[in-house]
């Protein structure tokens, strides 16, 4: 785990949210293609994906990987952010048995997990109701 | 294109934790199991489908490993990866060998070797089968997974926690009459419900189990087999397989198997047939909502009421269209490579009539599907007794 360039190859997405948008169709895509699977164009420009959105569904996982050993139990949902943009994340701040389907959330720039025998800190975002 | 027979099938005497037997092993049992059923001495072509060999034990090339150890070099063996629809992606690989006519009698065989690594390393391999960027390392996992479209399926249908359970009851009802079944015993509605919580609103009894094991077939054109079969001859009516986003998050509806209801279509055009023609099914039934998602998908039920099957009896034996009669991944187990290919044994199994106290009477056309991942891949193959 932690190879430091797969790590640092997705800092974009995981410290900026940074997103692909089709010049040619305009659907975001997250994170950012080299096609576009709607139309073929392979034209993005670079955006920043809103940070706040609705929860579209979601779950407390019960039994976690050793990474998030000393987060267990803890939320996570599919967030669809404003603009349309959906993504996984955990749902942290709140009472997780409290949950609901259209919960407004915002995303945070949180710790995600800890990996390896080092505990190498790896970060990302999480979402918190609103 | 030929038409292309099942001749022959196999499968371990048991599935479980089968610590004595390593990767190849079990692959091989399985194998000569369905080359005596077939009553073949020899094969043109075979197929493994894996998920992981490389992270369950540390092994790949699985193609040259088993031919190596069936003892059928130089014959041509190549592995097939399609997560949890290895298997059925491998048959599919074989019937189009042997449909072209490049190959005559093509073994295909898949297999999981899943217990030798701890659960959290068995939860980790198979977390590959999802977008490990953006899905795993935000600590979902497979339960997980699946406990989202739960969810939004419940939302939005009405589908309730009870009718979940009544496919894991119904499947555990069949899997008692399977000898080769990891859990060959029933479980009441309460013992489900009152079951663990692993990913809410999934509980332990609504997951497949863990489970090392292998199943085989042996393929060959229908007219020459006609000549030498020695046992019932099952056709391949048609071949199916489509692709849906990797990610759950990334699909317009989460509630809907995109995928599974593409290689329906396309099956069901390819034999000529609908749902209203199956008197058998075996469906993907990883978690117990993949069967209920599933059957919409297929047509089998409307959208937005696979939860009512179960809890009907409409897909229990003696229902109107009995679905996973082996006890499907949930009771017989999940081997992810072989679970595609067990899926064809069972369906092959009942329309030549030998299945037992489990047998569909008068069963004629049968259908598989076999998923990857959240349904990103699924394949979909029909028979029929010949």
């Amino acid at each position: 785990m932690a190879n430091p360039a797969r790590y640092w190859r997705e800092i974009p997405q995981r410290y900026r949210m940074e997103a692909g948008k089709c010049t040619k169709c305009g659907r975001v895509f997250f994170p950012p293609r080299l096609v576009c699977p709607g139309c073929g164009s392979r034209t993005f420009e670079g955006v920043r994906l809103q940070d706040e959105g609705s929860l579209l569904t979601y779950t407390v996982i019960r039994v976690g990987p050793s990474q998030f050993a000393d987060q267990t139990p803890f939320a996570v949902g599919i967030v669809e952010l404003d603009g349309g943009v959906r993504i996984t994340c955990q749902v942290v701040d709140c009472e997780i048995d409290k949950l609901a389907i259209g919960q407004r959330v915002r995303l945070e720039f949180r710790r995600i997990q800890k990996q390896g025998d080092a505990g190498i800190l790896c970060y990302g975002h999480k979402c918190v109701p609103c | 294109m030929r038409d292309v027979a099942i001749l022959g099938v196999g499968l371990n005497k048991k599935w479980g934790e089968l610590w004595s037997m390593s990767l190849r092993d079990i692959y091989v049992e399985a194998a000569l199991d369905a080359l005596d059923d077939a009553g073949v001495d020899h094969i043109d072509s075979m197929y493994v489908g894996c998920m992981t060999g490389g992270m369950f034990v540390d092994q790949e090339h699985l193609g040259c490993l088993m031919a190596d150890y069936l003892g059928t070099n130089p014959v041509p063996a190549t592995r097939v990866e399609s997560a949890c629809s290895s298997g059925g992606a491998a048959l599919r690989q074989g019937f189009i060998e042997v449909a072209s006519g490049i190959s005559d009698l093509v073994l295909v065989g898949g297999v999981e070797k899943m217990t030798d690594v701890s659960g959290d390393e068995a939860t980790h391999a198979l977390s590959a089968a999802s977008d490990m960027e953006y899905e795993a390392y935000q600590g979902i996992t497979f339960p997980g997974l699946y406990a989202l479209m739960a969810r939004a399926h419940m939302h939005r249908y009405g589908t309730t926690r009870a009718q979940l359970a009544h496919v894991a009851v119904k499947n555990h009802r069949h899997g008692a009459m399977n000898p080769v079944a990891q859990y060959p015993f029933a479980v009441t509605l309460e013992e489900v419900l009152e079951s663990v919580l692993v990913a809410d609103p999934l509980r332990i009894l609504d997951c497949s189990p863990i489970t090392d094991g292998a199943a085989a077939v042996i393929l060959c054109p229908l007219e020459a087999a006609r000549k030498f079969a020695k046992k019932p001859l099952v056709k391949i009516l048609a071949s199916a397989q489509a692709s849906s986003t990797i990610a759950l998050h990334s699909r317009d509806d989460m509630t809907w198997l995109e995928s599974t209801a593409k290689a329906a279509a396309i099956a069901y055009r390819m034999a000529g047939k609908g749902p209203g023609d199956l008197q058998v099914a075996e469906v993907h039934d990883c978690f117990t909502i993949a069967e209920i998602m599933v059957l919409e998908a297929l047509g089998i039920v409307e959208r937005g009421r696979g939860g009512e099957a179960a809890a009907s009896g409409m897909t229990a034996l003696g229902g109107k269209i009995p679905v996973n009669t082996s006890g499907g991944l949930k009771s017989k187990g999940h081997p992810v490579g072989a679970t595609g290919v067990a899926q064809a044994v069972e369906i092959a199994t009942q329309l030549r009539g030998l299945a037992g106290p489990r047998q569909v009477p008068g069963a004629r056309i049968g259908l598989t599907q076999n998923m990857g991942g959240t349904g990103g891949s699924s394949v979909v193959h029909i028979f029929e007794a010949v």
